[in-house]
Formats: structure tokens, C-alpha cells, sequence
């Protein structure tokens, strides 16, 4: 038999699976489970999209768009993200279409990283950062987002770990699982910080149209500078309920896109042509729809935010994506332990706020992509569960 | 006036004041002030459940009557539309633009029924001139719920994205 430890890359073995995966498997397994676990919108995408989707297939529109996604559809993001957060991006050379935000993230920190650069982490923070940054043969380098900072990168805190080897800093906000969002502010400090270096920014938006209590959404690249050292990820899965449609995009300097369409081209070719043609009326026709999703996701927010504050656990208030990130600090146990117990006596699942770093610890994520009649169920639940410890 | 609590209790009519607070951002007090207010002054009128009667075996049948009328001199279609209102078979009333001037949903237990009412009553009814009966077969969609939609939430219990 083959000795598979020979085969294997090294770098890609060493990849530690998920802690929690166990919490996850047994999760899995069990019926009945009131859970608030998934971090997917439970609206379905719109129909004027899946429509726009069903005619260019019968179109017969079903073949390899451009390498760089649909000229139409790059024009369509052009003019939104200008309309939106006021960035100018040519969609010649300074945008590319994704399969998904997930691979604009592995292939722009692919196209800057050298071996043994560093990349700067905030954690809690979703958990694709680190083993991308490793596949990409860096380092990754991790921050704690502290609660009594809203769990907002501090200047302060980025200086901290920024050394001659940093190549790069990402920026996860509107934030999974913590739901802070960064405000214009706290970029211009950032900026302050690394504005004598040739550290990038590659800044993770794909909540951006989830933000609440009238903040809207500010990108690091429309802040002073910033612009030509920052790369914009985004994509149509959370805002436009579309995540099984595998679209995303990247924006930057096009002397970085250039070199990311390359990773894109050899090893994608192109996103899915009908997934396109569906994001450019999500882009145009769309606006009405995602206002009505965000107005109830608030709904959902604030209900969440008060139930959990109401039993005990204490929860501040999430003013982007769409998780609330309670403390279970005061019932002593750990965050994997809590989620475990309450999932046996209650059948109640949100996931440990270790899945997302070890500053996670001490909370839990709780997804408010539910009904709220869900949402109440599950908060009685947890609160009758805390009541017998 | 308070349109926030309007929206919301015209998506879930069943909420509750408490949640209403929460989400408003106002006391309960003034959430049940808002409401009484807003009862008294004709704004809300009724909270109703949306149900799929055809799950039943015994459900109503409804038609939609396109009905064209005379318009009285003074009174246009009011006096005859608000007389077709007070119809106990009579679920809604509505003044049209184009070829018909109303046209009246009506409920009943058979579709004898309402072929009956139909003719004995909104037919007959001066200044009526005629009558379009269009029975509904099948019902889609109804005040915002897509009935056709039943399918299980597949989302798996718990993800980190």
C-alpha cells in the first residue's frame, strides 16, 4: 500500500481540520434541532433573479463568459459600488468576477504573498483566513477584537503586530460571527497607522448590505489613501440571498487584479455564465427586494438582542451581518461545552466562539436568518436551559 | 400614526407588544397607546390569520364578479358599491378603472350558492347593468404568502460561513 504521508503536500496537511468539528458532526445527526446555527439567509433569492437566471439559459446562454466575468456585469458593479460606497473602480482592468467572495479571497492573497510573509488576522473572525493564508505558503498573524471594543480593529492593536514581514492585513467587517462593522473613523486611524508602509488591505465586504441603526457601510478603499492599498472582496450571497450561485467579485489596483485574474483564469476559467447573467438584474432591479430582507433581518435583530439579554446572557448589539454574539461567560463553562449542553438538553444549536479563533471563547453565534417565531422558541429553550444550571 | 407597527403587524399580526417595543424602540405603553390610537381612528382594522382552505375538504368557493354599473347622478358608484358591501357572501369591494366598474369577491359554500346570489341578488340590483362571473380554481398566493411554497428548510444545523 501506498504511504500517503509521502504523497501529500506538507503545507496542506498540516492544516489543522476545525476544533469543532465534532460539535458540528454531532450536530448534524440530531432531529428536531431548533438551531441558529447557519449563517445563510433563509429567503430564497428573488424571483427577478432566478427568472433572469431561467432566460438566458433559455437563451442558450450557457457558455465560458471572459475570464473576467460578463464586460455587462462588471459595468453593473462599477456603477454600484459607486452608487453604494462611492468607489471608483474601471471595469476594464479593476474588477474581476469570483466564484464566490471565497475564491476572490484565496486568489488576492495568493497573487501578494511571498513565502513567509505575514498576514494580519483579527479574530473572532470567519474561519477561511488562516488556511488560506497558509496554502498561500504565509503566516498568519492573529489580532484579538476585544468586546469592549465592539470588537473593532483598534489602529492600536494592527501596530502592535505589524512587523517588516507584513505583507498584508485583512479586514472581515461587517464581521462573522461578532457583527461589528468598522465606521470611517476607525479606518482613518488605520490609515495612520500604515500609511509609511506597503502593507495591503484586503477587505472582506460581503455583509456590506447588512448594516443597522442608519450606519451605512463604509469601505476602507473610499477612506483617504486607502484606495491604492486596499483589495475589495464582495459578492451576492448575503445580500441577495443567492450563496448556492457561487458569485463574488474582487476590486483593486489593477496592477494587483491583473495578476489575480491570471490564478483566476488557469485554475477557474470563468464563474458561471448563468449565475452572471442573474447578478446583473440583482445589480439593477433588485434594490426593493434587499430593502425588505434588511428591514426584516432587523426585526430579527433586535428580538434576538433582547431575548438573549433577557435570560441572562449578555449580548451586545450587532450593527452588521446578520449574527448576534452572546457572552455565556456567566454560566462558567466553555463556549464548546455550553453549545454541547445545550444542544443534549434542549436541541438548541448555535456554534462556539472558538470556531472563529480562541478570542471567540467565552461567547457563542447565534444566527438570526430565521422566522422569528423560530428565533423566540429558541431563546425560551435556552433560557429553560440556563435555569437548571 | 405610527407606520413602523403597521408594517410589522401587517407581516405578523400576532406579534406581540412586548416585541413590538423591542423592535420599535418605544415603551409598551406607548405601543399599546399607538395601536388603540390607531384602532380608533379606523387605521387597523382586524387582524386575520392567512389560511390555505383548500388543505380542507370542505372549503368555500369564491368568484370574482366584474359587475358594470350606472353610475347615479351625484352619488357615482358609491351608493351601489356600499350596498354590495353589506352582502354577508361579500368578502371585498373594489372600484375598477377600464372595461368593468367593480368587481366584488364572493364567498360561499358551494358554487350553487354563489351562482345564486349572483343572480338574485347583484344582478338584479338597479343600475347594475352586468354581471361577470369568474370562479377561482386555485389559490397561489394570498395576501403576500406564496402557498405553493411548503419545502423543508435545508439548510443543515449548524455552519461557520
Amino acid at each position: 500500500m501506498l504511504n500517503y504521508d509521502r504523497i501529500l503536500n506538507d503545507t496542506i496537511t498540516e492544516i489543522q481540520p476545525s476544533g469543532i468539528r465534532k460539535f458540528f458532526d454531532i450536530a448534524a445527526t440530531m432531529h428536531d434541532v431548533i438551531s441558529l446555527g447557519v449563517g445563510e439567509p433563509d429567503f430564497p433569492t428573488p424571483w427577478k433573479i432566478r427568472n433572469a437566471a431561467i432566460k438566458s439559459l433559455e437563451r442558450g446562454k450557457t457558455g465560458y463568459s471572459a475570464n473576467r466575468g460578463l464586460a455587462e456585469l462588471r459595468r453593473e458593479i462599477s456603477y454600484y459600488l459607486e452608487r453604494k460606497y462611492s468607489l471608483v473602480y474601471h471595469p476594464q482592468d479593476e474588477i474581476l468576477i469570483t466564484v464566490g467572495g471565497s475564491e476572490a479571497i484565496d486568489a488576492a492573497l495568493r497573487s501578494i504573498i511571498n513565502p513567509g510573509d505575514e498576514v494580519i488576522i483579527p479574530q473572532p473572525s470567519y474561519v477561511c483566513y488562516v488556511p488560506m493564508v497558509q496554502m498561500a505558503g504565509g503566516i498568519p498573524v492573529i489580532t484579538e477584537n476585544k468586546a469592549e471594543n465592539g470588537f473593532k480593529l483598534l489602529a492600536e492593536e494592527l501596530r502592535e503586530k505589524m512587523t517588516s514581514k507584513t505583507k498584508a492585513v485583512i479586514l472581515p467587517y461587517p464581521s462573522n460571527p461578532t457583527g461589528a462593522i468598522m465606521e470611517r473613523a476607525d479606518f482613518e486611524e488605520i490609515e495612520q497607522v500604515i500609511r509609511d508602509t506597503d502593507i495591503m488591505l484586503l477587505s472582506d465586504e460581503i455583509y456590506s448590505e447588512l448594516t443597522f441603526n442608519g450606519k451605512k457601510h463604509v469601505s476602507p478603499a473610499s477612506v483617504g489613501t486607502l484606495h491604492e492599498r486596499t483589495v475589495v472582496v464582495n459578492g451576492f450571497s448575503k445580500a441577495f440571498s443567492m450563496t448556492g450561485w457561487r458569485l463574488g467579485y474582487t476590486c483593486g489596483p489593477k496592477e494587483i487584479i491583473t495578476q489575480i485574474t491570471k490564478l483566476h483564469q488557469y485554475s477557474i476559467m470563468c464563474a458561471p455564465t448563468t449565475s452572471q447573467y442573474a447578478a446583473i438584474t440583482a445589480l439593477r432591479d433588485c434594490d426593493e427586494e434587499v430593502a425588505a430582507m434588511i428591514e426584516e433581518y432587523d426585526t430579527r435583530r433586535k428580538l434576538m438582542v433582547s431575548g438573549f439579554n433577557s435570560i441572562g446572557l449578555e449580548c451586545r448589539e450587532p450593527e452588521g451581518a446578520f449574527y448576534a454574539f452572546p457572552s455565556i461567560k456567566s454560566t462558567g463553562m466553555t463556549s464548546a461545552e455550553f453549545c454541547e449542553k445545550l444542544l443534549a438538553a434542549e436541541k438548541v444549536a448555535v456554534v462556539p466562539g472558538t470556531a472563529f479563533g480562541d478570542s471567540g471563547e467565552g461567547y457563542v453565534r447565534a444566527s438570526y436568518c430565521y422566522s422569528t417565531d423560530h428565533i423566540r422558541t429558541a431563546i425560551e429553550r435556552t433560557g429553560k436551559f440556563l435555569r437548571t444550571l | 400614526m405610527n407606520v413602523q407597527i403597521l408594517k410589522l403587524l401587517a407581516k405578523d399580526a400576532r406579534m406581540s407588544i412586548a416585541d413590538l417595543a423591542t423592535v420599535t424602540g418605544l415603551g409598551e405603553q406607548e405601543v399599546s397607546a399607538e395601536i388603540k390610537e390607531m384602532k380608533d381612528e379606523g387605521l387597523i382594522r382586524g387582524f386575520r390569520t392567512v389560511i390555505d382552505w383548500e388543505k380542507l375538504d370542505e372549503f368555500y368557493v369564491s368568484a370574482m364578479v366584474e359587475i358594470k354599473v350606472t353610475p347615479k347622478p351625484g352619488l357615482g358608484f358609491e351608493d351601489i358599491a356600499k350596498k354590495i358591501a353589506k352582502f354577508h357572501e361579500v368578502e371585498s369591494v373594489y372600484l375598477l378603472s377600464g372595461d368593468s366598474d367593480l368587481c366584488v369577491i364572493v364567498k360561499c359554500k358551494t358554487f350553487q350558492d354563489v351562482s345564486r346570489f349572483v343572480a338574485k341578488e347583484l344582478a338584479v340590483m338597479e343600475s347594475v347593468t352586468s354581471t361577470k362571473t369568474q370562479f377561482v380554481m386555485r389559490r397561489y398566493k394570498e395576501l403576500d404568502v406564496d402557498l405553493e411554497v411548503t419545502d423543508p428548510d435545508e439548510r443543515g444545523v449548524v455552519s461557520s460561513c
